[in-house]
């Protein structure tokens, strides 16, 4: 595990391209890719094995309609049930173009305003497809019954969310995540029940299985017994979702991880745009060493709230004793045209700069207010109430203060991933039959997600997407030969899997897992956080490597491997970040210009804007793996844009 | 904040269990229940003790995976989920209870952690509505009342966490259900399948070895999203009516 050579020393590779993508007027690219795509006999979908792995938005959505077309699907999630994934957790809402407001909307805005809040930095013919699914998502999910937030004439109410002019936000409640993925996970059911979908629950996936360079099963532990087992397919289709949790603190689940994708790229497939991460503006603060995880605020806050820090450094009143005058909202002065509704990039990066300059609020400076008197003023404190009472609640449970009577105190968390892994414009990776949904994939957002954008892209991919470019796939292999469990290549992954888990429970040290996860997030959210610099992130890339070493001698797993063991499955998530930290922090490195989230500090404009340097960097960079440590290969896909030109972002 | 907890701890589903004392200091009343156990566990673990199972995952109150008896309470003292009760409530010194769910119809799988899964079973019988990808008419060609929709939501919010199960003296599963079953009946799109959702679900819940409903109101009152106990009285008679309907059929 030593480095031949300096892990800064990237190799530049072949491009890498979507062959996928027809050409063409944009909007017919869509219908002209699943007209040319192949069919498989509706009579032949039953021999076909689909493996999907997690039951989130996508890959719950994807297993539904795969099985539903006739696929024997086999599915797995780590959690008990599939309804437990994390986009349960998703508040604010789902973006679609269906203009319902007349306001103006239209799938051409909707894809505009997508490429634009990504900072340009997104495959045009992924964003439009996007657009043009969303109105399809609507109606699907209305179909299964899932509530939407209504007017009283009887039709679907919308609101407005960061980043955009329009109000194109459909939601239920703070709960719409919750609302989707249990009308996904109910289509699912309904799959298992007629014997088309063999759900796995708590069953973690530990790698890829791939044979003569396709991929054919993965490697998966039974949570409860220990077991590891091998399971083929023919095709993969990754739906772990993102990475986030490599910072420790974040707004994902404890155990969302990010072995599947990473396991999947140490077996071939490139990683895009790893350090694309967003950091979201409007997090509750966290109170102490103790804290396991952050909790988000939705977005749709800030449709009422306005947030604002005292003008003067240090000043300890309490909010409500700070006069108007003396207060400073930051947003609406710096942004007048989209106020407390600019991006998420932008709105987290204002936040850290009034802290910055000493004017943050709460314990340790680390916040800024998230007030609601004027909404409650302006509209009463009734339908305050009914727009955002569970947020309210929630707030008031974690910080034990009611925001009714004093403002939220707010602070940025990392949130989501734009990067993933790279995928065409079938959603396949570059191991052939191997296919990322949903956060898994780097496609849509860029170097920055909208907000209500994740939904709309795991239940695009999920629903519609997906089952229709697969198809083309297993046509066009429709004889694979079968793979068993004597074969070299399943042996020898298997053979690692059960070797990793024997060694993490074999060095019994004096450290715990959490306690190097902690570690390795402090120094990705110091050094690859909100703010980058070239001498901070050659010093994690200095750093990871010797707490990857310290890691291996000092890791303590109590327990056995055949048995539920929590601290195992911990420990070898841990792996898994320390690598993927290291190629973060490398990719934040040699992308010298700052876009969307990636904000390099050398590369800004006077007003302290991120600067996008597009004759050097309009490209996704797609990463090989070449050993544990060893330098990457580094795959450009150049970026085109025909239909949106690439401006300096402006929201003011 | 200095605390003695008295923690279930069994091995694995075949294993006897027995509760085991342990003290945890240095405690912030800031803290969450569950990262007041994290706690215990980085320390059991430094012992070489096996840490205390038990599932999580959002830590947010939305997945429902959490699913602790505090001191005799489903998810403890407040309304709350077990991962959103703070230890603020809780004094100083005192000792606290952990089970896990206790049910017959949730096996223990190891100290805290239960299997759930008869939940899945439940609405893999019936708690969808039949809409293949594809087939959906415009969103707006069904309007839906507001209250109706507002009826569907607030059932739908039901987190499946279970704590109604472990709350009823009987090991019911009436109000888990109850709120699956009001969330889709209300709506027109769920109305093809009105009958035999309620009738299928029911037979599920009854073959999984739940207990019967003698309307103690317990769940009702230890479910962290208020779904309301007349969510019940709604589920018997939807089942009512389709019992003779299909008499009459």
């Amino acid at each position: 595990m030593t480095a031949s050579a300096e892990y800064t020393d990237y190799t530049t590779g072949e491009p890498v391209a979507d062959t996928k993508a027809p050409k063409g007027p944009i909007n017919e690219r869509w219908d002209t890719r699943r007209f040319e795509a192949r069919l498989v006999n509706p009579a032949n979908r039953r021999k076909h094995t689909v493996i999907v792995v997690g039951t989130g938005l996508a890959g719950g959505s994807a297993g539904a309609t795969l099985a539903e077309q006739g696929y024997h699907v086999v599915q797995f999630c780590y959690q008990d049930s599939p309804r437990r994934a994390h986009s349960i957790a998703a508040q604010g809402g789902i973006n679609a173009a269906k203009n319902y407001r007349n306001d103006g909307d239209s799938v051409h805005r909707l894809f505009y305003d997508t490429v634009k809040g990504g900072d340009f930095r997104a495959r045009e013919s992924n964003v439009h497809r996007l657009a043009q699914i969303s109105v399809e998502i609507i109606d699907q999910c209305v179909a299964q019954g899932v509530p939407f937030a209504r007017e009283y004439g009887g039709l679907l109410d919308t609101r407005s969310f960061g980043g955009v002019q329009v109000s194109r936000t459909f939601y239920a409640r703070g709960q719409t995540g919750q609302q989707l993925l249990l009308g996904a996970y109910q289509a699912l059911s309904r799959q298992i029940a007629a014997g088309n979908v063999e759900m796995h629950p708590r069953t973690e996936m530990l790698d890829l299985i791939v044979v003569d360079g396709r991929a054919r099963g993965i490697v998966a532990r039974d949570l409860v017994t220990g077991k590891i087992d091998t399971y083929f397919a023919d095709a993969v289709v990754l739906a772990s979702g993102g990475y986030g949790n490599v910072f420790y603190l974040s707004t994902n689940a404890m155990n969302s991880n990010a072995t599947a994708i990473w396991r999947a790229h140490r077996r071939g497939a490139y990683f895009a745009n790893p350090c694309f991460t967003q950091i979201h503006p409007t997090c509750i603060p966290r109170t102490g060493d103790h804290q396991s995880k952050l909790t988000l605020m939705s977005e749709s806050l800030r449709n009422d709230g306005r947030i604002w820090v005292p003008k003067a450094k240090g000043d300890n009143r309490p909010p409500n004793e700070i006069p108007e005058d003396e207060r400073d909202y930051y947003l609406e002065r710096i942004y007048p045209s989209f106020g407390n509704l600019v991006p998420r990039d932008i709105a987290s990066r204002a936040a850290k700069n009034v802290c910055d300059e000493g004017r943050g609020v709460g314990p340790g400076g680390q916040g800024v207010y998230l007030d609601f008197a004027d909404a409650i003023r302006r509209m009463g404190r009734k339908k305050v109430e009914e727009k955002y009472g569970n947020l309210f609640e929630m707030y008031e449970r974690i910080t034990a203060e009611n925001p009714y009577e004093v403002p939220m105190r707010i602070y940025p968390a990392v949130h989501y991933t734009m990067g993933g892994l790279w995928v065409d414009y079938d959603l396949q990776t570059t191991v052939p039959g191997l296919f990322a949904v949903g956060e898994a994939n780097f496609s849509d957002h860029g170097a920055n997600r909208l907000g209500a954008s994740a939904l709309m892209q795991g239940l695009a991919d999920g629903y519609f997407v997906l089952p229709a470019t697969i198809n083309d796939y297993l046509a066009r292999n429709p004889h694979q030969d079968p793979v068993t469990t004597d074969h070299p290549a399943v042996r020898e992954v298997l053979a690692e899997t059960e070797d990793r888990l024997d060694l993490l429970l074999s060095v019994d040290g004096d450290r715990t897992p959490d306690s190097f996860h902690r570690e390795v997030g402090e120094l990705m959210w110091e050094f690859c956080g909100m703010a980058r610099t070239d001498s901070g992130l050659r010093k994690a890339l200095e750093r990871i490597p010797q707490i990857r070493e310290e890691f291996w001698r000092r890791i303590k797993v109590p327990g056995t491997g055949e048995e539920f063991n929590q601290s195992l499955e911990k420990a070898n998530r841990v792996v898994d970040y320390l690598e993927l930290a290291e190629l973060m922090c490398l990719d934040a490195l040699h992308r010298t210009e700052s876009c969307g989230g990636h904000f390099r500090e050398e590369s800004q404009t006077s007003d302290g804007e991120a600067a996008r340097r597009d004759d050097e960097f309009a490209y996704a960079a797609a990463w090989e793996f070449t050993g544990t440590g060893e330098a990457p290969t580094l795959h450009k896909e150049d970026l085109v844009f025909e239909y949106v030109h690439p401006t300096q972002r402006s929201y003011a | 904040m200095k605390l003695t907890l008295r923690v279930w701890r069994q091995k694995n589903a075949d294993a006897e269990g027995a509760m085991s004392t342990y003290e945890v200091d240095g405690i912030s009343p800031d803290m969450s229940f569950l990262e007041m156990l994290d706690t215990l566990n980085e320390e059991l673990i430094l012992k070489g003790e096996d840490p205390v199972a038990f599932d999580h995952d959002c830590r947010e109150g939305i997945c429902g995976a959490c699913s602790l008896v505090i001191d005799g309470d489903a998810h403890g003292p407040e309304r709350t989920t077990t991962c959103q009760l703070h230890m603020r409530s809780f004094r100083d010194g005192d000792t606290i209870d952990i089970e896990p769910w206790r049910a017959s119809a949730f096996p223990v799988i190891k100290d805290l952690v239960v299997d759930r899964s008869a939940f899945d079973r439940i609405i893999q019988a019936g708690g969808y509505i039949t809409a293949p990808t594809g087939s959906a008419p415009e969103a707006h060609a069904t309007p839906v009342p507001k209250a109706d929709a507002d009826s569907a939501f607030e059932h739908a919010e039901c987190i499946g966490c279970g704590a109604c199960v472990a709350a009823c003296p009987n090991g019911a599963a009436m109000l888990f259900t109850s709120a699956k079953i009001n969330h889709l009946n209300v709506l027109p799109q769920g109305a093809p399948e009105r009958e035999s959702r309620v009738l299928n679900m029911v037979a599920q819940m009854d073959e999984e070895g739940f207990g019967g409903c003698t309307l103690t109101g317990e769940c009702a009152t230890a479910c962290p999203k208020g779904i309301p106990l007349v969510s019940i009285t709604s589920m018997n008679k939807e089942w009512l009516r389709a019992t003779r309907k299909s008499a009459r059929s």
